[in-house]
């Protein structure tokens, strides 16, 4: 192991270590807790200069009933819910046969589809913008969900295959082998032997595409104009807007916003680290 | 409206626009800065590579940022940095000075928005680098401490060497993250103060689809140019997914 185990260390050095890596994660964390700092204050403090210290009256509660009431936070919310949920049931589905076929029928087409779901994946989407935004406008498809869903999945698709197929790869061939040899039709194959042995795949593929869907600002500005199907992300931008500088506010709402993503961090964290790790070869 | 043919005049448009030089100066700026969050990466991950018990809260909350919107994480920067009530002024207070407006001034704004930015890209590096160090080989490592390496001789000679595929990765992801970043711009300055922050993406986005223009063969000539930049970056690692792909066959 390297560096070595603390338990190896002097005693001078793994308590100056055990005390000072605690206080540069407090520093490093100082965004985040400033915010929520600001969240949970009157606004009168903030103007008082009175940002970070004891606040002079706990008002989390009123700042949050102040957003869920009085802004559209709520419907930016269910409208990420609906835009990420489907994208990330197309893309497993699409993506889990796509990977399937691609690696358990080797051919020359095969490979070069699989080429051009890789190549894809290196094409940063944002260039697409213009064409992405022309199609949505020509097909009815511009400030909709389903646009959004769709163009999502779109983007998102190549990469799980190629995240995908290099899992079914890796698995042994033998135990395909052994149940086409059993009368198992392929479907069977890939229902009851593929699908369970790339489930952790699948799990650390769908944290990945969630973040990825549900942080989104840039598809969301361009696809959409309003208010009815905006997603939070350039949600809070709006809210921060239209609040000024209301800064306790526009924390609350921030704070809404970054609750999903954290706690489904904390909570699948090694199926982020896979995913991430595994997927690091991704970029959009 | 009708298309016109306008062969490369995009392209001459380009040269002499001091918008789209800013934009890539800027993000020369930006690559500069992710690059470092490279090794950057590396040393916050080997100094996180033990394990106490704490250390179970310590890596994840470390992390974190990286799961965060780049449009959120914008806007707590734009908190943080905020000159007359936010954090900055605070800390600035306590030498009772007034604290810089960091993302008005013209000649400091890019650096603040990239300052946004390196929080998120730092912890990517870490998380990279992270799952490479758990490949290690012990036996390597303490066949060569056997051997009285150790300290700088060990990371350079040893452990580096081993981490080829997490420093690939790392530096890939870096230079197209500083390439792409497209919602710190937006969502921090708007491009501003005078146009100073804008980058490529952004300034791509403006000309063609925001409410100053709708030269949409501009913007596509932006894009076809950011699009020539990553491709130079990433075609080595094309190749090297093609040939291990055919070499695990």
């Amino acid at each position: 192991m390297y560096p070595r185990p603390i338990q190896h260390w002097s005693r001078v050095s793994r308590v100056l270590y055990r005390t000072l890596i605690p206080l540069a994660l407090c520093l490093w964390l100082i965004p985040i807790a400033s915010l929520f700092l600001v969240s949970i204050r009157p606004l009168g403090d903030v103007f008082q200069g009175n940002a970070l210290g004891w606040p002079s009256e706990f008002t989390l509660g009123a700042n949050f009933r102040f957003i869920m009431v009085e802004t559209s936070i709520l419907s930016y919310f269910w409208n990420t819910v609906r835009i990420t949920i489907p994208t990330i049931v197309i893309t497993v589905t699409l993506s889990c046969a796509a990977a399937y076929v691609l690696s358990a029928y080797r051919s020359r087409l095969g490979t070069i589809l699989f080429l051009v779901f890789v190549a894809g994946n290196f094409v940063p989407f944002q260039i697409l913008l213009i064409p992405v935004a022309t199609i949505a406008a020509k097909t009815g498809l511009y400030n909709t969900a389903t646009g959004l869903v769709l163009f999502h999945s779109a983007f998102q698709t190549g990469f799980c295959i190629f995240f995908l197929r290099n899992f079914i790869r890796d698995l042994p061939d033998e135990l395909i082998e052994a149940a086409r040899i059993e009368g198992a039709s392929e479907y069977q194959i890939f229902w009851y032997i593929v699908l369970p042995l790339i489930r952790p795949a699948i799990a650390a593929m769908s944290v990945l595409v969630f973040t990825l869907v549900w942080n989104d600002y840039f598809w969301a500005t361009a696809l959409t104009n309003g208010d009815t199907v905006l997603p939070i992300a350039p949600g809070i931008q709006t809210l921060n807007n239209a609040f000024v500088s209301r800064y306790n506010l526009t924390s609350a709402a921030s704070l809404v916003a970054a609750i999903p993503p954290i706690v489904l961090f904390f909570l699948l964290q090694k199926q982020f680290e896979s995913g991430l790790s595994y997927g690091a070869s991704r970029h959009d | 409206m009708n298309a016109i043919w306008v062969g490369v005049g995009n392209y001459v448009d380009l040269v002499s626009d001091d918008a789209f030089r800013t934009s890539v100066l800027n993000n020369c700026i930006w690559l500069v800065f992710y690059l470092a969050t490279v090794p950057i990466g590396l040393l916050v991950a080997l100094l996180l590579n033990q394990f106490t018990p704490e250390m179970k809260v310590v890596k994840p909350l470390f992390l974190m940022p990286f799961v965060l919107a780049q449009a959120l994480v914008g806007l707590i920067f734009v908190w943080v940095l905020e000159p007359k009530f936010g954090p900055m002024a605070t800390v600035w207070g306590v030498f009772s000075r007034e604290a810089p407006s960091v993302l008005a001034d013209p000649t400091t704004a890019t650096f603040g928005v990239i300052s946004a930015g390196l929080w998120t890209q730092i912890a990517y590096c870490t998380l990279i680098y992270q799952a490479g160090i758990t490949t290690l080989s012990k036996t390597q490592i303490e066949a060569a401490r056997l051997d009285n390496a150790k300290g700088i001789t060990m990371l350079r000679h040893i452990i580096i060497p081993q981490l080829r595929t997490a420093t690939f990765v790392a530096v890939i992801l870096s230079v197209i993250g500083a390439l792409r970043s497209f919602d710190l711009v937006a969502v921090m300055t708007n491009g501003g103060p005078f146009g100073s922050t804008r980058i490529l993406s952004f300034y791509m986005f403006e000309t063609a689809l925001s409410e100053y223009g709708v030269r949409k063969g501009y913007g596509a000539s932006i894009a076809a140019v950011l699009f020539l930049s990553i491709l130079v970056v990433t075609t080595p690692m094309l190749r090297r997914i093609f040939i291990d792909d055919r070499a695990a066959r």
